[in-house]
């Protein structure tokens, strides 16, 4: 539908051609800002202003050389694939366990499953910034990554539980009449079939981990800086345009996850054969 | 195995045995998860929402003195037992800062009191002998007042249901009856009349921008759909705090959008853009149209375009045939986009504090500063029990429209 109806009135082409103008005034208004940052990113100067005076990696340079930035980077990175590798082991389990038919209370473990996802990330903060302090466990490292797995886990159990529907168990069942062993049955059998799910899951639980800072900043000490800490202080206490840096870094990692997370969508639906 | 299947009077005893392995399975397939979610994350939880009517700095630092008030008729002064208790009690906290936990939690109901009380504190180590009345009321005369009093009693109810009645600009006065707060107190209902307002006008505002584009993007061909929706997901992948970022960077006194609202000529000084209303709701709309328009979108995708030839070609005209069929078509589509964004507008924090104005924050804003500048947790419990209570029960609205399990991950 690129050109209005042949019945159309004159008021439907109207609408037709301002619907076109409209969407494309909305989609700018979705890209532009980000976009916009990324030329800051490269100006010389330490200002936030068109037209750039020239063009420098100033900025670049202070991100992956200055200790702050770089300590948070690493940081971050670590305790994403912490916060991956545990939530996307237990919530496989769990989605496996929940995709059994006529569990008694399904939904009510699914609500508890899916809790964190729901409840208002400040109110999980101070949560668990009032209850992990009697264990010693402000200003570690297995706080934060306890914390962040548990926000990270709704989001495996979502993408591996929609993997699961339309799963077709005899292939499970005439596997083990087989008489391969049940970690064999998993491993060979229903592991290669769910892994589209599986790794959107982990990839998800990543970013989850890798963009949070709200938890971050209750429960992480002083010189435990994440990356969206680190932006988020930044941006607070001192504007330095290196945040320009920071932020475009971060866009191209997510471009390169939605590319992933988009190929494993196109892959998982045409072995379903759904599309 | 020498029995068979067949066995007739075996077979629905074997099933049940069946059905309950397969549950056993499931079961311990659930419980580490459910065991982990439990421990870290709803446990705390819990504790924090039983801050919001626990709190027993009062009763266990003041326990004789809570006793002697305890036949107190709140008429008029108690006597100088209760005096001579309060004395003891302070005796005994001496060299901690009981004490002064006690003033803070004083404070809160009247403000000022916090070092009256820890003077007084102090000075008690050094009273030996009655009266103590006027001992006290001699270092101040706020002893000689029933309302200390009847606060302290107040407090001293470790089950409090002081910080929820302030969550909503209510207290109790001298006589123990609720009544509204003194209005430059007042506040936290505006806060959360804030919060709703913000969040209601970020939702329509969203609708508005994503119903003709759902629209032109649903009935354009599938390529170029395709194509338009990659500027819709990587703002969606972007993180809000980048996201949030770029907007504190655009909307700078001297930033891009001043400089193109300078460069157009439509105002010669720099508008302030930043640090106001405006600059929440711009950036919050920003990262909330994806949440709203892809729901609008995936119903849309759904409707067969028969239903708008069949309305045409009864006579129906462009408009009407739009109103009385294809919007009701799409009205789960708005339903489910609309509540899920305006749910998770509530909870917003990092955007109203990075880009909105200092005296303009949401509900999770005055949760953050009451733990952080003023260390008070019964007030964070009892707005984040508030904010909860909100959140649940849309969820449950939204469970039952959507289901929650189909919250889209993009």
């Amino acid at each position: 539908m690129l050109k209005p109806a042949p019945y159309a009135m004159p008021i439907e082409k109207a609408l037709f051609y301002g619907g076109w103008i409209f969407t494309a005034l909305v989609l700018l208004f979705l890209i532009a800002p980000i976009l916009a940052i990324v030329p800051l990113s490269f100006n010389a100067e330490p200002y936030f202003t068109y037209p750039m005076p020239g063009l420098s990696l100033r900025w670049y340079e202070d991100f992956f050389g200055n200790e702050r930035w770089t300590g948070a980077l690493f940081l971050s990175i670590k305790l994403a694939i912490t916060v991956t590798i545990v939530s996307t082991a237990l919530g496989t389990m769990a989605a496996l366990g929940l995709s059994r038919a006529h569990l008694p209370a399904r939904s009510v473990i699914l609500g508890i499953l899916l809790l964190p996802m729901i409840v208002p990330v400040i109110v999980v903060a101070v949560a668990v910034f009032m209850s992990f302090g009697y264990f010693g466990l402000i200003g570690t490292f297995t706080g934060l990554a306890l914390a962040h797995t548990a926000l990270a886990t709704p989001f495996v159990v979502i993408a591996v539980t929609s993997t699961l529907t339309n799963f077709d168990w005899s292939l499970q069942r005439a596997a083990q009449g087989l008489g391969a062993a049940p970690v064999t049955v998993f491993r060979r059998v229903i592991l290669p079939l769910i892994l589209p799910g599986v790794i959107s899951g982990a990839l998800f639980a990543f970013v989850t981990s890798f963009d949070e800072v709200v938890v971050a900043l209750f429960l992480s000490s002083a010189e435990q800086r994440t990356l969206p800490k680190q932006m988020f202080s930044g941006i607070r206490e001192m504007i330095s345009p290196t945040i320009t840096a920071a932020a475009t870094v971060q866009v191209i990692l997510s471009i390169c996850l939605l590319i992933g997370v988009e190929l494993l969508r196109r892959r998982s639906e045409r072995l379903r054969g759904i599309t | 195995m020498t029995e068979t299947v067949a066995t007739a009077p075996r077979l629905p005893w074997q099933f049940a045995a069946a059905e309950r392995r397969g549950h056993l399975r499931a079961a311990v397939l659930i419980l580490p998860l459910l065991l982990f979610v439990v421990v870290t994350f709803a446990a705390p939880v819990i504790y924090l929402l039983s801050r919001a009517i626990y709190d027993p700095s009062v009763a266990q630092t003041l326990p004789t003195t809570l006793q002697a008030l305890q036949n107190w008729d709140g008429k008029d002064l108690p006597d100088e037992a209760t005096y001579a208790a309060l004395v003891a009690d302070f005796k005994k906290v001496a060299e901690t800062n009981s004490a002064a936990l006690v003033g803070k939690r004083l404070n809160y109901e009247i403000s000022g009191v916090r070092s009256k009380v820890i003077a007084a504190a102090n000075k008690a180590t050094e009273m030996t002998a009655p009266p103590y009345k006027d001992q006290l009321i001699a270092l101040d005369k706020m002893w000689g007042d029933r309302l200390i009093w009847a606060k302290i009693k107040q407090a001293g109810r470790s089950y409090t249901d002081f910080y929820l009645l302030r969550s909503l600009d209510l207290e109790r006065n001298v006589d123990n009856n609720i009544v509204p707060v003194a209005k430059s107190q007042a506040v936290y209902i505006n806060v959360l009349l804030r919060t709703f307002y913000i969040s209601a006008l970020v939702t329509l505002i969203t609708l508005a921008l994503a119903y003709p584009v759902a629209f032109m993007l649903a009935h354009a061909p599938e390529r170029l759909a395709n194509l338009l929706l990659i500027f819709i997901l990587v703002p969606f992948w972007t993180s809000l705090l980048v996201r949030t970022t770029a907007w504190f960077v655009l909307l700078q006194d001297n930033g891009p959008v001043n400089n193109l609202i300078q460069f157009l000529h439509l105002s010669d000084g720099p508008f302030k853009l930043i640090f106001s209303r405006f600059g929440t709701v711009t950036a919050m709309v920003h990262i909330q149209l994806p949440f709203t328009l892809l729901p609008i979108y995936g119903v849309m995708k759904g409707i067969s375009p028969s239903y708008m030839r069949a309305a045409r070609s009864l006579g129906g005209g462009p408009l009407y045939s739009f109103f009385r069929v294809y919007l009701p078509l799409t009205l789960p589509g708005i339903g489910a986009g609309c509540l899920l964004t305006f749910i998770l507008c509530l909870g917003y924090y990092i955007t109203p504090a990075l880009v909105g104005g200092a005296s303009d924050q949401m509900v999770s804003g005055v949760i953050a500063s009451a733990m952080n500048q003023e260390n008070n947790w019964g007030k964070a419990s009892a707005l984040s029990l508030i904010l909860l209570f909100a959140t649940f029960v849309l969820f449950f609205v939204y469970n039952r429209i959507v289901g929650i399990d189909k919250v889209k991950l993009g």
